[in-house]
């Protein structure tokens, strides 16, 4: 079985722990992804870095922008990822923009995904249509999870016809916004969450964006299976022993 | 005769009606939205419900007969169209052609740029958007949207990259003038593809009451064709003019500068489908195609997706979208639009660059010949003259699409003047 579904199934109040590939250096992929399997993330979503993140913060673009300077690639990432499931076991996502994805090809990209281990990919510029008439089958054959974002602008008929398209879970957007703005979760906020819960969708959902601490996380776990943590976790590990410093991070969401 | 009356005919089928029959879709968008393998919208969900809204109405408010008779009014009036179509005499005896300026640099505001933006703002208002953003590469565009939103009274955030800033100056003291907020693109090369990147990221974070109006036939469907048809207007005038100067609405070649494409899709529109008009789009090759300093991007370039819809693009083969250069900031972006990326693949249309020098030889060439100064933008599709070889008597029509006051600093320099 895929391994996000597996999680979904045997846990609640999910933490899922984003982070860019080759950032703050180019060798720190795998070192970043053990250390926070080790020190308690349920899930990770690794970054590979686009020169035009249109939908990023200041601190997304930079991270990305350092990596890219420092030599990241598509192939270099699958060449670091071949050491993934060498000790990390929770589930890993691939995330980033369509552009590097296509160039890469799409077939190809799928293939070396399950290669290394894996288990879905969030393309947020990739067209559902897209996705759908032409891309769909090499996501199946490789038992890749595809995850789309919905906002609190999303009509509920597309929420449905998302809820159809993916299998892994749906990434809850807590307001339209670019990645790093704070999660203030005020009466509309709330009734969106509270309308997408009552909707009892056929996947799982995760809150992302504006997620920085345990206050903010532990809010969203009240209205779906878990969150995502992005901006605040790599400003996080920006300087200093990167050991240190994601133990440091993760402690606060373990109290 | 016959053949007069058949075009004035035709002409007026095309100038009342976008959609005339199957053939006519050859070169125009398709229902999901792409020009045979180009375009689409390659957008995070955020900007769904904006893009979505668009394209839903932007044919049924633009088709409506009260959009019709404001916008005609504003072009009239205030635009102060219909621009000239000029046989540019001196020019003509040089290159022993018939050669046309359609002169959109006579336009309010100094470029073509402004009658797109009136179109939006227009369409902006029916959606009951408060708020208006643009990017800005030369800052024509930029001071384009800024007039439009003093004229209705819209708040007005344009964002340009530091590099143009630098370069434009005169252009950004008229956005301030007019009430805009100019916000500088910092990230990436900090010019025209990143402040389009900032401007997108600002439409995410304000998904309700702001419009953003895109200066160039990019961006996710319905933009390339939206900005198209209000650009549309060029080629529109073009054809009426011709049969008043030339007794035929055909000539021989139309030419246009690319960055985006908005002015050569304005110029090249109405003559799409009259497929023995040879279309001639010109790229920025700025200090060579070889250089590493260059923007030509159907030369350099790969299918790909950049802001928002698939096209041709400037990248590395993994997929990073790489950095252009060219003297003129209205063509330094590493993309073209979907519609053009058609027209090259199928051949329609002729891709051509000019470099730097090409260009600013041409701007001085126009300007001591016909006493205009052109846009540098523009003066890379009058250097393509000299590459051309003419029989005699051939009808060419260039779209002179903005003025060259904003370039004195650069022509300054570059001739010691």
């Amino acid at each position: 079985m895929n391994r996000i579904k597996q999680l979904f199934q045997e846990k609640k109040n999910i933490l899922s722990i984003y982070y860019t590939a080759g950032y703050p250096n180019t060798g720190d992929t795998i070192k970043i992804a053990e250390a926070l399997e080790k020190s308690g993330a349920d899930m990770l979503e690794i970054g590979f870095p686009y020169s035009d993140p249109v939908a990023d913060g200041p601190v997304i673009q930079a991270s990305s922008k350092q990596s890219l300077d420092q030599g990241m690639t598509l192939n270099l990432l699958f060449e670091q990822l071949k050491d993934l499931r060498k000790n990390v076991t929770i589930p890993v996502l691939l995330m980033g923009y369509v552009n590097p994805v296509l160039q890469f090809g799409v077939e190809n990209f799928c293939k070396a995904c399950a290669e290394v281990g894996v288990d879905g990919c969030i393309v947020p510029d990739l067209p559902m249509v897209e996705y759908e008439e032409f891309y769909k089958g090499y996501f199946e054959e490789h038992n890749l999870s595809n995850v789309f974002l919905i906002t609190p602008q999303t009509a509920v008929e597309r929420i449905h016809k998302i809820d159809g398209l993916t299998n892994g879970f749906i990434y809850l957007l807590s307001s339209s916004a670019t990645t790093g703005k704070n999660l203030e979760v005020g009466d509309t906020t709330e009734t969106y969450f509270g309308r997408i819960k009552d909707m009892n969708l056929k996947n799982p959902t995760m809150i992302g964006f504006g997620i920085s601490d345990k206050q903010t996380f532990d809010k969203a776990c009240t209205y779906a299976n878990g969150g995502i943590i992005g901006t605040a976790f790599v400003k996080a590990i920006e300087n200093g022993d990167l050991e240190e410093s994601v133990n440091a991070f993760m402690k606060k969401f373990k109290a | 005769m016959i053949l007069i009356m058949g075009n004035i005919i035709k002409f007026i089928v095309v100038g009342f009606n976008r959609r005339i029959d199957k053939k006519d879709m050859k070169y125009k968008v398709n229902e999901k939205g792409y020009y045979g393998d180009f375009g689409g919208a390659y957008i995070p969900e955020m900007l769904y419900p904006n893009v979505e809204e668009l394209r839903q109405n932007y044919l049924k408010i633009i088709d409506d007969a009260d959009f019709q008779k404001e916008f005609h009014q504003l072009m009239k009036d205030y635009v102060g169209r219909p621009s000239p179509l000029y046989l540019a005499k001196r020019l003509s005896e040089r290159y022993g052609a018939n050669i046309f300026l359609k002169r959109e640099d006579l336009n309010h505001t100094g470029a073509h740029k402004i009658n797109n933006t009136i179109g939006q703002i227009l369409l902006a208002e029916k959606l009951g958007k408060k708020r208006i953003i643009a990017e800005t590469g030369a800052g024509q565009h930029g001071v384009a949207t800024a007039t439009v939103c003093a004229l209705r009274n819209l708040e007005c955030v344009i964002y340009m990259g530091e590099v143009d800033i630098e370069r434009q100056a005169p252009n950004v003291a008229r956005m301030k003038m007019l009430g805009a907020k100019v916000v500088p693109a910092s990230s990436g090369s900090k010019t025209l593809k990143d402040a389009t990147n900032e401007a997108m990221r600002d439409w995410i974070n304000n998904p309700v009451d702001t419009h953003y109006i895109i200066g160039s036939v990019v961006g996710p469907h319905p933009y390339p064709d939206m900005v198209a048809i209000f650009q549309s207007i060029i080629s529109e005038e073009t054809k009426k003019q011709l049969i008043t100067q030339t007794g035929n609405d055909q000539p021989d070649y139309v030419l246009a500068c690319v960055g985006g494409g908005s002015n050569a899709m304005g110029m090249f529109y109405h003559f799409m489908d009259d497929e023995n008009v040879k279309l001639i789009a010109v790229e920025a090759a700025g200090k060579g195609v070889s250089s590493g300093f260059s923007a030509a991007t159907t030369y350099l370039g790969k299918e790909g997706v950049l802001h928002g819809s698939r096209s041709i693009l400037m990248q590395t083969p993994d997929g990073q979208v790489v950095e252009p250069h060219s003297v003129s900031a209205g063509l330094d972006y590493p993309g073209i639009g979907p519609q053009h990326a058609h027209l090259f693949k199928t051949g329609r249309g002729q891709y051509v660059s000019i470099t730097d020098e090409e260009s600013l030889d041409a701007g001085l060439l126009l300007t001591q010949l016909e006493g205009i100064i052109p846009a540098i933008e523009s003066a890379h599709a009058l250097a393509y003259l000299e590459k051309m070889e003419f029989k005699g008597g051939e009808n060419v029509v260039i779209c002179l699409s903005g003025r060259g006051d904003k370039d004195l600093d650069t022509y300054i320099k570059y001739f010691n003047l």
